[in-house]
């Protein structure tokens, strides 16, 4: 199994609100971002959360936001990042 | 319109109180009890179930319980649905307890 992103590619954040846990906030959904590292893989929350197994394992990325794009009016400097953890399930190439 | 735990961007509810503050008995046991349950030499519950249990409260109970009120509670919910306790079951122990200390 091979990641199917690399650090410094473009990704864009699914936008959904399946039922059930996940671990992908709201605020983050539809908002495009680079990868910043590969975490390696990790069982899926979204059925460990109901006693299942987490298989097969996810790829988990470190992904970099300008804070500008992710907040409306944000204040600040546009050098200001926001980094969050993101499944792989949860990415499409921007 | 995220649910009830998805809280970032919410508007707030002004500062956080940062202050430090100790924990009460009961606080620290559900800390230990969760530790106990979700060792990975048992594994009776996993965090990840425990968060869903969390999140599956209703929006006013979510608001109204504390932290480790909201620990108990979702344990609680999880140890029934395995089918470790019943709810009667914990109900009495809770009914001895108050007997005892009142």
């Amino acid at each position: 199994m091979s990641a199917k992103f690399k650090p410094g590619d473009k990704v864009r954040v699914r936008v959904g609100s399946p039922p059930g846990h996940l671990r992908t906030p709201h605020y983050i959904q539809g908002k495009t971002g680079s990868v910043a590292a590969v975490h390696g893989t990790f069982r899926n929350p979204e059925s460990l959360a109901y006693g299942g197994d987490g298989l097969p394992k996810q790829f988990l990325y470190l992904v970099c936001f300008e804070q500008t794009q992710v907040w409306e009016q944000y204040p600040a400097s546009r050098q200001d990042r926001l980094l969050i953890d993101i499944y792989e399930h949860w990415l499409e190439p921007a | 319109m995220p649910r009830v735990h998805d809280r970032g961007g919410w508007p707030d509810a002004g500062p956080i109180n940062k202050a430090e503050h100790d924990l009460s008995m009961w606080e620290k046991r559900t800390d230990a009890l969760l530790m106990l349950l979700a060792r990975p030499t048992k594994r009776v519950l996993r965090v990840d179930e425990l968060r869903r249990a969390i999140e599956s409260l209703a929006p006013d109970a979510y608001e109204k319980l504390s932290y480790y009120e909201r620990w108990i509670t979702a344990i609680e919910i999880l140890l029934i649905e395995k089918g470790i306790l019943t709810r009667t079951e914990i109900d009495q122990k809770a009914e001895e307890i108050n007997i005892h200390q009142s």
